[in-house]
């Protein structure tokens, strides 16, 4: 599967070569970390919930996208769920491509249209002991 | 009319409903009119805008029509990466 939500860690190494294709001259990756700040607020650890199958249905149509608008020829990308440490990988997209122009630029497609239409949610555990959704309005009740 | 669907609720939601899911009898036409009664009933503080809905496990527009036994998703803003 191009696009996988999953509660193990990831491996950028053997993500990387599923890539690997002959027709290939470049290879783009990222990697979103889990940081030990977000707007000003110390964190201690961050916890990812996804919807499963409608992630994985959204994100098979993102990398479908960037096939068809970038000269790339292999994209995948790996979304983790469940509690993470600092420095834990959270995310991680590969492109490669002929070429490295196209495959940045489809690197950056995917890891921009994942933030912004995936079902996944993310909660920080501050050093306070108080935690938050971010980009959310709603707080618990109480 | 009034029908019943099932309310599933994710993330910031979910925890601001303490439930996950709930049956719901409705006089809401479409999942807008229904976010609109639960964010209401549930203090959801978040605008439908940057929110989503999904029925039956597939993403739906908020304008959809609500059919009985529909399963409606709420899921608040994302946030992945």
């Amino acid at each position: 599967m191009s696009f996988r939500i999953v509660s193990a860690a990831i491996d950028p190494f053997a993500r990387k070569r599923e890539l690997e294709r002959s027709a290939a001259g470049a290879c783009v990756t990222f990697e979103g970390w889990v940081r030990n700040h977000n707007e000003g607020e110390a964190v201690q650890a961050l916890e990812y919930e996804a919807h499963q199958a409608i992630a994985e249905k959204e994100g098979a149509r993102i990398v479908a996208e960037a096939l068809e608008r970038f000269a790339v020829t292999a994209v995948r990308c790996e979304h983790r769920v469940g509690k993470l440490a600092i420095g834990d990988c959270a995310v991680w997209v590969g492109v490669s491509a002929a070429h490295r122009g196209a495959a940045f630029d489809a690197c950056r497609y995917v890891i921009d249209e994942t933030k912004a239409r995936v079902p996944i949610w993310k909660k920080e555990h501050y050093a306070s002991g108080a935690t938050g959704w971010v980009n959310c309005a709603t707080k618990a009740a109480g | 009319m009034t029908i019943e669907v099932t309310a599933r609720y994710f993330a910031a939601f979910r925890e601001r409903a303490g439930r996950d899911t709930e049956r719901v009898r409705t006089q809401a036409r479409t999942a807008a009119d229904l976010y609109g009664e639960l964010a209401k009933r549930h203090g959801f503080a978040d605008s439908m805008t940057r929110c989503k809905v999904a029925i039956n496990d597939e993403l739906a527009d908020w304008n959809v029509s609500l059919t009985a036994g529909d399963e409606v998703l709420f899921f608040p803003p994302v946030a992945g990466g």
